[in-house]
């Protein structure tokens, strides 16, 4: 295809991503060197009846006046990225320098927002993502032992939890877990602990928050893995099997090599998807005891008259470094591949 | 099959009890839902015994009948979820429409294109793909404020094709691949300019592939919250931002009902879509992995 029809054709495409792609990229970065004014304070004398005093209160005229000329707020330089609320430099360094053993240091830090929430994204990631595939993996060897009649109905049910709105569907499992629900409930009564709750319990969150993750996740293995196994090539299947080889041989030795690329790419999409966890910690309303990355933004951003968007800003860039880093493998085999097929 | 009837009988019991319990898992929560949001709060989240959910007592105690509306009429009629569905349905029909239109045309000159640049734009379209949404929504508010664009349906629109191109891409791509070269060459040596036998030829056998990205697109736009509730303003919100403003207000009045009833409204669209393109949705995850 010639130059010029290609760019006719994909230009709406690369205009939209420009556009609303890389320029807010650009400007998130541009965004994280700034921070916020501070308030215009003036002090004006109210006088009445019994006296005058003295009243100070945010000057709001000079505060348009001030945002209509800076929109973008003070130059600050990497203070967003450095200040508590981000990578908390100086706090870390004080932590390091004066503690009471490992256990003090790890507590300090996770107490600090972006060291709990990058915690809780990670492991909310690096655990989902092969729990998922391995029960995706696991319904998709059952489904195909059912009998034709029965597959399509049972197909159905299991790609919900995928379908469903993330915020819907985490907020379908909130209200079960709720003290008062059927399953928080039950839990209370199982446990014996009549206190039990999402809210009280910080290890009960982060666990039903990832047990989330694996129902809404393990589908999207599983429909992948599923359809992989219908072209597991049966005359290996045979042959493995009048050599001797077991079921779970065959399992071993057959059918996980035959899956394994399709594995790998089923392992980047989720990584992906799983790094940007938001919706499960607003359903859940969980944000007391587990955060993400995703959340901090969004929490920045959702203050009514005060936005944040230097330290909104600060932290979408060290998470898209996050992506990147996350990135760097694949990349750089493609890379790789292309360099070859260059050659 | 001939795996299948020398499979043990011990074994089969536990496949079966597995599978037994993931359906339950997959679908008791969506039905216990349902059913519960025909009943009053005291039901449902009943402090005394989930029973009372199934058997409706205090529902029976409060309006005389073991199911009621209430939920419903509340979010739909008092709180407007009306129009919060119409807003979907203007943002989900938009951006599936316009993302396949330009989709369609970017993913066949890749397709088609044997050049360095169309591997790097892919490339890039992966990375794009990878990016958290709320990240690319925070560098969208300064500038959409300063150009007064903010809180309107369009401006929304245009951002969820926007963010949603790099898969359509991908997807596209990976299903004009899959049709034969010749087949628009052809076209052209009989005359058509290259957008003619794009038109007329390669669309035609392209509908399968079109539908299926168009069913990804339409869930992307459906379910995005991140996106929507930073982006609309209070009188444009689409369903799921107003199922998350239920949550702090309404809730605290004791009308969580009502988010009860909006949650299973939002999900119905869903189920049905499920319903019909099951096929559809299952190859689509499919070819994106076989070819990606």
């Amino acid at each position: 295809m010639p130059h010029r029809t290609f760019f006719f054709f994909i230009f709406p495409s690369i205009l939209a991503m420009v556009l609303f792609i890389t320029l807010p990229i650009v400007s998130v970065v541009v965004q994280s060197l700034f921070v916020q004014h501070e308030a215009v304070l003036i002090t004006v004398e109210n006088c009445d009846p019994f006296g005058c005093s003295e009243q100070t209160r945010v000057d709001t005229e000079a505060m348009a006046k001030l945002e209509a000329e800076q929109p973008l707020g003070q130059f600050a330089g990497f203070s967003n990225y450095l200040n508590r609320n981000h990578l908390a430099v100086d706090e870390i360094g004080a932590i390091f320098a004066d503690n009471q053993g490992f256990g003090d240091i790890v507590s300090r830090i996770f107490n600090l927002p972006f060291y709990k929430a990058l915690s809780f994204t990670l492991v909310y990631c690096f655990l989902v993502t092969p729990l998922a595939m391995g029960l995706g993996f696991a319904i998709a060897l059952a489904v195909n032992t059912l009998p034709g009649l029965l597959k399509g109905p049972t197909i159905f049910v299991s790609i919900l939890p995928m379908i469903i709105t993330p915020l819907v569907g985490s907020l379908i499992l909130a209200w079960m877990f709720n003290p008062s629900g059927i399953l928080g409930a039950s839990l209370q009564s199982l446990t014996g602990d009549p206190g039990l709750s999402l809210r009280a319990s910080p290890v009960l969150t982060w666990i039903v928050l990832l047990v989330y993750g694996v129902w809404t996740n393990g589908p999207f293995s599983f429909v992948v893995f599923y359809a992989g196994l219908q072209t597991v090539p049966q005359d290996t299947v045979e042959s493995a099997k009048i050599d001797g080889a077991s079921r779970w041989e065959v399992i071993r030795h057959v059918i996980i090599p035959h899956l394994a690329p399709l594995a790998t790419f089923v392992a980047l999409v989720q990584l992906m998807d799983n790094f940007r966890v938001f919706e499960p910690i607003v359903g859940f309303s969980a944000e007391a005891n587990a955060t993400s990355l995703s959340w901090l933004v969004f929490n920045d951003l959702v203050g009514q008259d005060s936005q944040l968007f230097g330290s909104a800003a600060a932290t979408s860039v060290i998470t898209i470094v996050g992506v990147l880093i996350l990135l760097a493998p694949v990349l750089r085999r493609t890379w790789r591949e292309f360099n070859q097929k260059a050659v | 099959m001939s795996v299948a009837t020398r499979r043990p009988a011990a074994l089969n019991a536990l496949i079966l009890a597995f599978l037994v319990i993931w359906v339950i898992a997959a679908a008791f929560p969506f039905a216990w839902t349902v059913w519960g949001s025909f009943k009053v709060e005291a039901d449902f989240f009943s402090r005394q015994s989930w029973w009372m959910a199934i058997e409706g007592t205090r529902t029976q105690a409060q309006t005389g009948s073991a199911f009621t509306l209430a939920g419903y009429e509340g979010a739909w009629v008092k709180n407007e979820f009306w129009k919060a569905a119409i807003n979907t349905l203007i943002v989900t029909l938009s951006v599936t429409i316009i993302s396949l239109t330009i989709g369609t045309l970017g993913g066949y000159a890749l397709a088609r294109s044997g050049y360095r640049y169309a591997f790097w734009i892919l490339i890039a379209a992966l990375i794009f793909r990878a990016m958290p949404h709320i990240t690319l929504v925070s560098g969208y508010m300064l500038p959409f404020f300063q150009l007064n664009i903010w809180g309107v349906l369009p401006t929304t629109i245009i951002v969820l094709v926007a963010i949603n191109q790099p898969f359509t891409l991908w997807m596209l791509h990976s299903f004009f691949l899959s049709i034969p070269k010749d087949l628009d060459e052809s076209a052209m040596v009989d005359g058509c300019t290259r957008f003619q036998a794009f038109r007329m030829v390669i669309i035609p056998v392209m509908w399968p592939g079109v539908i299926t990205t168009g069913l990804f697109s339409f869930l992307l736009g459906y379910n995005d919250f991140a996106v929507t509730s930073m982006l609309l303003a209070q009188e444009n919100q689409t369903m799921v931002p107003k199922i998350a403003s239920f949550l702090g207000s309404i809730q605290n009045e004791g009308n969580v009902m009502f988010a009860v009833a909006a949650v299973v409204s939002a999900t119905v669209p869903l189920f049905i879509l499920v319903l019909f393109f099951q096929r559809q949705i299952v190859s689509g995850l499919t070819a994106g992995a076989v070819k990606g």
